[in-house]
């Protein structure tokens, strides 16, 4: 069984995403524990990229915070490193093919593997593109997070026949950020997935209410959250950890 | 030269979010219909002859010939089409495109605003919608042209992120593009972005160098020596390369903006300072730091500031086919004075950096040689900021 799978073992997953380095690392480490302690099943971790083409606002503003604050990849392996000396849950990282692709892709995702990630989500790599960098996740162990959208339609039973770890639904149209509704039929797009696959999917893009995240895992196996998070990480900084545990923790248990 | 899965050499691909896949395969399925239609190109046909003033004269530079005591200098006058540059051979293609698959909305990103203003005269005679993504810095450097697109009825959206120059417009433009799919084509300027967008701007581009063939076997009953370009993302230089790409007694050229010289960080010379990468939907080589962070590139022209080149000039280049040097903002400028006052001829700041290059090749070959320099565009957009950069300050 994948690490990842265990995310899921005991209900719904609750998966918050983080920037590494917004505003600093030290944060990032604080910011992580705090979504542990509360109940986080599953952490996506972002390594920032200069020009996030998936992202909406808030999102580019984290990748801009922490790049302007002097995070590196190999800055990020480090604290990876460190943060799993006591932090067991899954990790996964999302970034951009080019980080990945610039840092030597085996490089890269052997020290995945050796830092104890377990999957990496890379947004512009679609199906017709992943041999990019599948054959070598597979050599290493680390999964790669495939995603659907909403215009995926005939596309969605291929994806999902060879997806590994996790599948990420995307809810909506357009780039991350927070949304007050969600108008696609994502119990369709489920229902297709589930004809295909076996392993768990979970829905991102446009969350941040209890409500929303409650029905979002109610179609599915799992909520994903970034905008919301990195706003409180935008208004609290350095002290955003206490705020991030506690809404969390109002989250999860909208999930249980 | 296009691989099924668009492909040039490594060059290439699709490395586009999820949401964008079918919208690129509907595309790409809809070219392979129209792009053999008889219908389609009588009618592009019509629209580049009766509308943009093609073909594009091939003009003999008999003083700058003398004056530079070697090759001879034809110019290929792209800045005499409508909208003054040949941004519109692609516009009135992929138009006309959209408008076969039922799109009613327009969207573009653009640098120096040639090509949205190209995209904005296309949608208003089209009856199309149009939203143009130009970089705030671009906006203010090409105001005159931000003001054109709005008289031609379009939405100009100035994007504040990142160094607010033609890369975030074209990440812009891809946002918009993945929140509003259905009714809109993302009418892309360059030969670049994902598979199928670097051959179809090629291919509707490729009509500068049929032209110039034809153009030159009637002149001079021959093919040139030399064909010299601007390399931004490329369009204007693989249109002018296309039909020369297996005669190989051709040189192809492809003048690069070093901006302040490709020994400084303040350059947009890709082929001659950047790496291998994965950008904005294509492999292919991109200005970036040694974590794969894109680099904010620099150069005095908006058009050919950007940190990254189309696939097919990477392969070009990669097989030793095409030539790529770097022209600094200082040889532009002084191209650009030397066109007007030898020729009469004001051209783009981008084409002046052809100019440049030809200025330095053209006395190194023989008299019976042949040089065809692609003018890409016209330069009054540029007066304001060529006066600037000379120090003398110029209220349009």
């Amino acid at each position: 069984m994948s690490n990842i799978a265990k995310a899921f073992a005991g209900g719904k997953a609750f998966i918050p995403f983080i920037t590494c380095g917004d505003p600093d690392l030290t944060t990032t480490a604080a910011v992580v524990r705090a979504a542990v302690e509360n109940g986080a099943d599953l952490i996506e971790l972002g390594i920032p990229f200069s020009d996030p083409t998936a992202e909406g606002p808030v999102i580019q503003g984290a990748n801009l915070r922490a790049l302007n604050g002097g995070v590196t990849t190999d800055r990020i392996f480090d604290f990876v490193r460190e943060l799993r000396q006591d932090v067991t849950v899954p990790m996964v990282f999302m970034t951009y093919a080019n980080v990945v692709f610039s840092y030597g892709a085996e490089a890269f995702i052997a020290t995945c593997q050796e830092i104890g990630m377990d999957g990496l989500i890379l947004p512009d790599l679609p199906f017709e593109e992943k041999e990019e960098f599948l054959p070598l996740c597979r050599q290493y162990g680390v999964d790669l997070i495939s995603l659907i959208a909403p215009t995926s339609e005939n596309r969605i039973a291929m994806i999902a026949r060879e997806a590994e770890g996790f599948l990420y639904i995307v809810s909506s149209l357009g780039v991350t950020g927070m949304r007050s509704e969600i108008k696609t039929d994502l119990a369709a797009i489920v229902k297709v997935v589930r004809e295909n696959t076996d392993i768990p999917c979970a829905i991102g893009f446009g969350i941040s209410t209890p409500e929303q995240a409650q029905k979002m895992a109610a179609l599915s196996d799992g909520a994903i959250v970034g905008s919301a998070i990195i706003k409180l990480l935008e208004k609290y900084g350095k002290d955003a950890p206490a705020y991030v545990g506690e809404y969390v923790r109002s989250m999860k248990d909208a999930l249980r | 030269m296009t691989n099924p899965n668009g492909r040039f050499g490594i060059h290439g691909g699709q490395y586009i979010p999820e949401t964008l896949m079918n919208a690129v395969i509907e595309l790409e399925e809809a070219y392979n219909h129209y792009k053999n239609d008889p219908q389609f190109n009588a009618e592009l046909t019509e629209l580049f002859n009766e509308y943009a003033g093609r073909p594009s004269r091939l003009y003999y530079a008999e003083k700058m010939t003398k004056d530079l005591g070697g090759a001879k200098i034809y110019l290929k006058r792209e800045d005499l089409n409508h909208t003054g540059a040949h941004k519109i051979n692609n516009v009135l293609g992929q138009a006309l495109l959209a408008k076969k698959m039922g799109k009613t909305r327009l969207i573009a990103e653009t640098g120096a605003g040639q090509h949205g203003v190209a995209t904005a005269t296309a949608a208003a005679l089209m009856g199309m919608e149009c939203v143009v993504f130009m970089g705030e810095e671009d906006t203010i450097r090409q105001a005159l042209n931000v003001y054109r697109m709005r008289l031609l009825g379009a939405e100009v959206v100035p994007v504040k992120t990142g160094t607010a120059t033609l890369k975030d417009a074209v990440s812009e433009a891809m946002r918009e593009w993945t929140s509003r799919i259905s009714d809109t084509h993302y009418c892309l300027g360059s030969v670049m972005g994902p598979h199928p967008f670097p051959t179809i701007v090629r291919d509707f581009q490729a009509v500068i160098s049929k032209e110039i063939k034809e153009q030159m076997l009637q002149k001079e009953g021959r093919l040139p020596d030399a064909v010299i370009a601007c390399v931004g993302g490329g369009s204007n230089a693989i249109g002018s390369f296309y039909h020369f790409i297996e005669e190989k007694g051709v040189r192809l050229i492809g003048c690069e903006a070093a901006g302040r010289g490709v020994d400084t960080f303040e350059t947009a010379a890709t082929i001659a300072t950047g790496r291998l990468g994965i950008f904005h939907g294509m492999k292919s080589y991109f200005c970036q730091d040694k974590y794969g962070q894109i680099a904010p590139v620099y150069s005095i022209s908006a058009g050919l500031d950007y940190p990254g080149v189309g696939p097919e000039h990477a392969y070009l280049h990669d097989i030793g086919r095409a030539e790529y040097v770097p022209v600094t903002d200082e040889e532009a400028v002084g191209a650009f004075e030397y066109l007007a006052k030898t020729e009469g001829i004001i051209p783009a700041i981008e084409s002046a950096h052809a100019v440049a290059y030809a200025r330095k090749l053209a006395p190194t070959m023989e008299k019976d040689n042949i040089i065809v320099i692609t003018v890409s565009g016209r330069g009054d957009k540029d007066c304001a900021a060529i006066a600037r950069y000379r120090g003398e300050d110029l209220h349009e």
